[in-house]
């Protein structure tokens, strides 16, 4: 395996710490990846995130060399790893189930990596109680995982990636089995825990919370391409296409089919886009506008905005901090959310309006941004 | 048993509170439950019926064992004996003549064990390599393979007696303990190959990958992370192959020589000796200690069986 692991042109990998070269995946006739690009840079934490089935699993476990890919190369740090064993590629994985080895205490999880590595016994013992004392495992490095809670097996799960010293950690839905709140607060262990580090982070999962909060870009993936590479911000903001637009954000964006003409909409209302940023100019009039339902401004507020309309108000869903209110604009369901502290019933006419900035519009044909 | 003083003088005042009044005719609190109704009777009495229609043998076997020759020669097989006597048994362990051989059931005993205790591992150790491989390590034919060797288990032993003794023959084994125990690893394989197949599949296959990424090779993924989490299915596998093996007569008459021959060989050239009287208690006692075998192992691994399951249950 040593003639795999080839040092790639130092100057294209510069800086780079995974690089996938056109990475292909087939059984036999069912693609599952196909010719994927992605270099994620050195100490930065990504995203993969997409519905199940989408292939980001896969991709990761390419990545980690659990899956032998059909064509194309994996560089990490430099070197090319494409055929390497998961253990000479310099990862360290942990996955959704934590996959503890049930009859080894704690202490046994995390070294039993660095012993196949025939690493010194008084290394072994540093590293571990280093990363025993980052995750604060000590007390427990003598118990078996069936005594531990979930949030402490996957912490231990964590700490058999850190131990190995590795450039790079893949995350396989480590916080998905857990509930909600343990989830909130891992999530944030894990944020400082890069900060700290400063290694770089692949990390797969379909939260779409997890992946704002927690990366530095996103790539969101479906039918085994990535739809969209890009910061959260820019993913929320500016998404690339339909699928992107509909698949962040909770309640989704508000699609309205339509037609433009020049910088006018017509469709369940009609707008004058002037001010929208295009990135290229639509090639028909069919197009689709899009429009977060917290974008959305209402009453007094919607007055003084460029684009107005008036919604009638189906159901409403107050949440506390803010409330959603499910409207219809014409015949199209068009979703607002509020500030909790408005009052507004069902059958209640509403006035809504935004402003064109905020808005994203869609070719209808293409589907892609406009 | 502080804890349990509180709730007492905590529930106190509440129910004083409380009106008792407010209970409407009908059904309240814990529906009562009846001991005895048609439905468990049933099951009860079909239960003791089945149990003594199963013991019975034994019982008759036990009696006639510890009996002497002329009170058996009374009749009343089911009656317990009026003077106990365990001649039999020793007669049977050290002087029941088989054969040309006077030395009892002893020397078939220790037959079988040599023969199952080599055959018994042996034969868990292949088929769980070959299961192990089966599911984490696929290979081009994997599954082809894995068919084949199911297809041996549904293979009648008859056409393959004959085809055996040839290979015996040829590679020396022929009539020695060592070509039984081959015998037995191979036609255990595939069922054995299966039970394991299925338990490690059923394992979660991120172990096996956690492992992987941890550096362990084939060997120390198997030998250290699996077959540590796999006490309950060998112990399963422990109790078809001893029992299995043990009972065996078919191979054992074929494959062996006399002195050689397992204690079921024995067994049968005790019972069925045409020369002089029957002795039944003798009989008995034979087939018992024959017996002894298999019932121990289910005993004792039964306790272990339970313990095995308990120590397995971890999830994730």
């Amino acid at each position: 395996m040593a003639q795999a692991l080839r040092a790639a042109p130092a100057t294209e990998l510069d800086g780079i710490s995974v690089s996938i070269r056109d990475l292909s995946l087939s059984y036999g006739s069912v693609e599952v990846l196909g010719d994927l690009n992605l270099d994620v840079k050195d100490g930065e934490f990504l995203v993969l995130l997409g519905a199940s089935g989408c292939g980001k699993s896969t991709l990761l476990n390419c990545i980690a060399g659990l899956q032998p890919a059909t064509e194309g190369q994996i560089f990490i740090s430099g070197q090319n790893v494409t055929w390497a064993e998961p253990s000479e590629r310099g990862i360290g994985m942990v996955f959704q189930s934590y996959a503890l080895y049930p009859q080894m205490t704690v202490e046994g999880n995390l070294s039993f990596g660095l012993k196949n590595a025939r690493v010194p016994k008084d290394e072994i013992r540093r590293r571990v109680a280093r990363a025993a004392d980052t995750l604060q495992l000590e007390p427990l490095l003598k118990r078996k995982p069936a005594a531990l809670s979930g949030g402490q097996r996957q912490r231990v799960a964590i700490g058999r990636a850190l131990v190995r010293d590795v450039d790079v950690f893949l995350f396989d839905e480590p916080l998905s089995n857990l509930d909600a709140k343990l989830r909130a607060e891992l999530r944030v262990e894990l944020k400082r825990l890069h900060q700290n580090l400063g290694n770089t982070m692949i990390y797969v999962t379909h939260d779409q919370i997890e992946a704002m909060t927690l990366a530095d870009r996103i790539a969101i993936m479906r039918g085994g391409k990535i739809q969209q590479l890009a910061s959260p911000d820019d993913i929320y903001r500016r998404p690339a296409n339909l699928y992107v637009a509909g698949f962040i954000g909770s309640p989704p964006m508000n699609l309205l089919p339509g037609r433009l003409e020049g910088n006018r909409f017509t469709g369940a209302l009609t707008a004058d886009v002037t001010g929208y940023d295009f990135t290229s100019r639509p090639r028909g009039p069919e197009v689709v506008l899009g429009i977060r339902p917290e974008h959305v401004r209402t009453g007094a507020a919607a007055e003084a905005l460029p684009i107005r309309a008036e919604a009638l108000v189906e159901v409403v869903e107050p949440m506390g901090a803010d409330t959603l209110v499910w409207a219809q604009l014409g015949q199209t369901p068009f979703r607002v959310r509020m500030d909790g502290e408005s009052r507004v019933r069902a059958g209640d006419r509403l006035s809504v309006g935004f402003d064109p900035a905020s808005l994203s519009l869609f070719d209808a044909a293409s589907e892609t941004r406009l | 048993m502080s804890d349990a003083a509180f709730p007492t003088r905590a529930a106190a005042p509440a129910r004083a509170s409380a009106p008792r009044g407010r209970l409407l005719d009908g059904p309240a609190g814990v529906a009562p439950t009846r001991r005895m109704n048609p439905k468990r009777i049933m099951v009860y009495g079909g239960l003791i019926v089945f149990s003594i229609y199963y013991l019975l043998p034994l019982w008759v076997m036990v009696m006639t064992s510890l009996k002497g020759m002329p009170e058996i020669r009374m009749g009343n097989i089911f009656a317990p004996p009026m003077e106990i006597t365990f001649e039999p048994w020793v007669k049977a362990w050290s002087e029941a003549c088989t054969g040309l051989n006077c030395d009892g059931l002893s020397r078939g005993f220790f037959n079988s064990v040599a023969i199952t205790v080599p055959a018994t591992i042996l034969s868990i150790a292949v088929a769980a390599v070959n299961g192990y491989a089966l599911v984490n390590w696929r290979f081009k034919g994997s599954e082809v393979f894995f068919t084949i060797l199911i297809f041996g288990a549904f293979i009648p032993y008859q056409v393959m007696i004959y085809p055996i003794v040839i290979i015996l023959r040829e590679i020396g084994l022929m009539g020695s303990v060592w070509g039984l125990v081959l015998v037995h690893v191979v036609f255990g394989m595939p069922i054995i190959t299966l039970l394991f197949r299925n338990y490690f599949s059923s394992l979660p296959p991120e172990l096996f990958k956690a492992a992987r990424v941890d550096g362990a090779g084939f060997w120390g993924i198997f030998l250290r992370v699996l077959v540590p989490m796999s006490l309950p299915i060998f112990t399963v596998a422990v109790i078809l192959q001893v029992t299995g093996i043990w009972n065996d007569f078919l191979f054992g008459v074929i494959y062996t020589r006399p002195d050689s021959y397992p204690m079921t060989v024995q067994l049968n050239n005790i019972v069925n000796s045409v020369q002089g009287v029957r002795e039944y208690n003798v009989n008995m006692a034979a087939t018992l200690l024959t017996g002894l075998v298999p019932l121990t192992i289910y005993f004792l691994s039964g306790k272990l069986f339970v313990r095995g399951i308990a120590a397995g249950a971890v999830k994730g």
